[in-house]
């Protein structure tokens, strides 16, 4: 396999790992208002995912400057085509990070109250804006001779597009349900597995309608595997829930998203943006890469340092590794305010 | 206003915000840790006062420099998609290193450091503060080598057939002279805005909260504020020597941007530094016709270290120019690098100013005096080093335009991009308004919550954030279902 072609490779990598953590925590937060119906319901669901969601978020940062360095091409016209979209999902971004970290700070139901709402909202946008994004990414945009998008938001919010915003949504709920089965205790436990048992076959049908759609449209021969692993997953997943497998069904979502994003770039290579307008237009991992002595450098950079990051990665999961119940939430301590 | 100056005030809009966060969070995370090891090797409860009170403040800023920090690194595909692939190859190199080295060390570890508390044991949860400190000065590294290569590109070749820049030695961009210097004079600067917010906000607090905060936080706030001025003064001296440096550095590497920062504009022979001038400095018919307190010899001393040598002006820097790469205007917009340059200097050293006065005033154990301005005056000090910073930013950014990567006077000068050249084809007037509208409405929203939580936070001193009066002594609860000592 030539350089090139190992980086499409490895950013396939790096979004399945995005989207298998922060698929989680986005899953938590659209979850928000839907479980959390008392304060301390709430804060259990957030501490599940208080110490990790930041570290969740650099796969993001490290999908995009991969990009950017593996396929400049790809990287500037993906970025710059999709700027609406991407600009929605970055205000997202921006209010659900900073209500992580300030829902708490003040004592006041109506500060908590709105930020509860930008951790629900500014985890629905980018949960529905990404699945929307890869969909068109593998079925194809219009895109000029020189590389540059002509269409419009609306452009991306097609059947197929749309389509791929609900399984990335139910996909994230599912599999944020499934963790907060694993990882709380008590009411939220309760009803984190009564959502799954909802959110499962929304999650089933879907994701199986989108990718037997884009496996007749587009999928190679191999990529079939995938797409079966997927509906494999998603169904254990479904089983593992009933059967109070808590770790078995979260494992499931989870390698249902990875397979998904396997069957999705699957048959998107040897492409990397598809253009509508002529297919001689197409951004490929050839002509969208970066020359062979920067990919050279930039291998040797990902093989050292991810496994450094898994392992440290891994072992901030080890340690908040146990439940988080409504006895675990201390009592908000913080300055009034008042003179 | 046309997609390229819209672009252009977005980038400068959300970078200049950014970087208010930025030396906060890499110098309060050094200060910080700092803290927490003392209180490792002491005990003393005035180093756990201080870690947690700063580490809060600290952390408050933090959760702005994450989230605003995104915006840049998509921007650069977002709004100088031409940009991005005449340079990806050797850009988007460090900017991907940063987030493999940098951002999971300093995301990871600090989320470990914030909930570490009672869960870690206490030397992991020391080395958790340092790992993710150690993250945020990597992560200037990275970026401060991105953008040295924008001002001075080395280790790239030109290919003909694509147009695009090539890395040809990745050492060369890491080690780039340019960068080498730019990262001491960051860091140090970094530390000049934390040791500055530190002392001043330790002052507010002495000569506000006196009669309301116990002792412990007095004592604790008295320590923090002398070792603070201390720390300034040793910021304050490594941000000088680095930025003589890199003056020099700057006058062989972009000697426009030299003849910008005095607004320069026929060549002299020992030309002097003014400290300001009144009129129109952005006047290119001649200095000459400002009038303005000069320093004899001085930029010549800055650029050269020698007080006679021969500084090329604007005017005459533009004809070559000219003469090397066709027709156009390659002047920075002089009242802008002009004033920068002096702001930059000026806010600076306003600190140093302060911290010697704190100094004298509290010499043998003297309170503060309570004169009923000090404690306004202590809080716009702290303000200073952050306006010093974007200064700074401002002055060397605007400096090399109209050049988005300038041209390497080393005979590298195929490697070049106007910033002109560098935008999106593909965005309309209509969407980049619609962008900078959206980050200016919650950029602004968000500063005005960020402030109101500072404040009321500083004001409750460090005894709001000690741990409260803990109920162990009740043996019923077992250490499972114990409550966490912080959580959000």
């Amino acid at each position: 396999m030539d350089l090139a072609s190992f980086w499409f490779v490895l950013i396939a990598v790096l979004w399945i790992g995005y989207f298998f953590l922060e698929g989680f925590d986005f899953g938590v937060g659209m979850l928000l208002f839907p479980l959390g119906h008392s304060e301390t319901d709430r804060r259990v669901m957030i501490n599940t995912i208080a110490p990790v969601w930041d570290g969740n978020e650099v796969w993001l940062i490290t999908a995009g400057g991969a990009t950017f360095a593996a396929f400049p091409n790809w990287y500037a016209t993906l970025f710059s085509g999709f700027y609406l979209a991407l600009l929605l999902i970055l205000v997202a971004l921006i209010v659900r990070g900073v209500a992580f970290e300030y829902r708490g700070k003040v004592d006041s139901p109506r500060w908590r109250a709105g930020w509860d709402l930008a951790i629900a909202v500014g985890s629905w946008v980018p949960a529905v804006l990404w699945g929307v994004a890869f969909a068109n990414i593998v079925a194809g945009v219009p895109i000029d001779a020189d590389g540059n998008f002509t269409g419009s938001l609306l452009t991306l919010l097609n059947p197929f597009g749309l389509l791929g915003g609900v399984v990335t949504a139910s996909l994230f709920a599912l599999h944020g349900a499934n963790f907060l089965a694993l990882k709380s205790q008590g009411v939220i436990r309760e009803r984190a597995a009564a959502v799954a048992k909802r959110a499962g076959p929304v999650a089933v049908g879907s994701g199986a309608g989108f990718l037997v759609w884009n496996q007749v449209a587009r999928g190679e021969a191999w990529t079939w595997i995938p797409v079966v692993v997927a509906a494999a997953a998603l169904t254990v997943s479904v089983f593992g829930t009933r059967r109070r497998g808590d770790g078995w069904a979260f494992i499931a979502t989870g390698i249902a998203i990875a397979a998904a994003l396997v069957a999705l770039f699957g048959s998107l290579y040897p492409d990397v943006m598809p253009s509508t307008t002529d297919a001689a237009f197409s951004l490929t991992v050839e002509n969208a890469s970066s020359t062979h002595y920067t990919l050279k450098i930039m291998t040797i950079v990902a093989l050292v340092m991810t496994p450094v990051v898994l392992l440290y990665q891994g072992w901030t999961y080890w340690v908040f590794r146990k439940r988080v119940g409504p006895q675990h939430i201390p009592p908000v301590h913080v300055p009034t305010g008042t003179e | 206003m046309d997609v390229l100056s819209l672009s252009r005030w977005q980038f400068g809009v959300t970078t200049v915000y950014h970087f208010l966060m930025v030396p906060l969070t890499i110098g309060l995370s050094l200060v910080v840790a700092w803290y927490h090891l003392r209180w490792y090797r002491s005990g003393d409860d005035v180093y756990l006062r201080l870690t947690k009170f700063f580490g809060k403040l600290f952390l408050i800023n933090f959760a702005m420099g994450v989230v605003t920090g995104i915006v840049q690194e998509f921007q650069f595909g977002m709004n100088w998609a031409s940009y991005s692939r005449f340079v990806g190859d050797v850009f988007g190199a460090p900017l991907a290193m940063e987030a493999l080295v940098a951002f999971f060390l300093e995301s990871t570890f600090l989320g470990l450091w914030i909930f570490g508390w009672g869960r870690l044991h206490p030397r992991i949860h020391l080395a958790t503060i340092w790992a993710a400190a150690l993250g945020t000065v990597f992560s200037a590294y990275f970026i401060i080598a991105a953008n040295s290569w924008m001002q001075h590109p080395v280790g790239v070749r030109f290919n003909e057939e694509t147009g695009r820049a090539e890395l040809t030695d990745i050492m060369a961009v890491l080690t780039n002279s340019t960068t080498l210097a730019a990262f001491p004079h960051v860091i140090s600067g970094a530390l000049l805005v934390a040791s500055t917010f530190v002392m001043g906000v330790s002052a507010w607090l002495l000569l506000r909260r006196n009669e309301r905060l116990p002792r412990a936080d007095l004592d604790a706030l008295r320590k923090a504020m002398r070792g603070a001025i201390w720390l300034t003064f040793a910021a304050f001296v490594v941000v000088a020597i680095s930025g003589d440096f890199q003056a020099r550095l700057m006058f062989e590497q972009q000697p426009m941007k030299m003849a910008a920062a005095e607004a320069l504009c026929e060549t002299e022979t020992g030309p002097g530094l003014s400290v300001f001038a009144v009129g129109d400095v952005s006047d290119r018919s001649g200095r000459c016709e400002v009038w303005s307190i000069e320093i004899p010899g001085m930029l010549s001393f800055l650029a050269t270290h020698t007080f006679d040598a021969t500084i090329p002006g604007v005017n005459n820097l533009q004809e070559s120019a000219e003469v090397a790469w066709g027709p156009g205007d390659y002047v920075p917009p002089l009242a802008i690098t002009y004033w920068g340059f002096r702001a930059m200097i000026g806010f600076g050293a306003v600190p140093v100013l302060f911290g010697a006065w704190l100094l004298w005033a509290t010499r043998r154990a003297r309170t503060l005096p309570r004169w009923r301005w000090l404690p306004a005056l202590s809080i716009a000090v702290v303000l200073t080093p952050f306006l010093g910073n974007i200064a700074g930013w401002v002055f060397t950014e605007m400096g090399r335009q109209p050049w988005v990567v300038v041209p390497n006077p080393d005979g590298l000068d195929a490697v070049r991009l106007l910033t002109a050249d560098g935008v999106s084809a593909s965005n309309s007037v209509g969407l980049v308004l619609t962008s900078l509208g959206g980050f200016a409405l919650v950029y602004g929203a968000l500063l005005v919550v960020e402030v109101a939580l500072l404040k009321r936070y500083i004001k409750a001193g460090p005894v709001a954030t000690m741990p409260p009066p803990s109920d162990e002594g009740d043996g019923d609860t077992s250490d499972d279902d114990r409550a966490f000592s912080i959580a959000y």
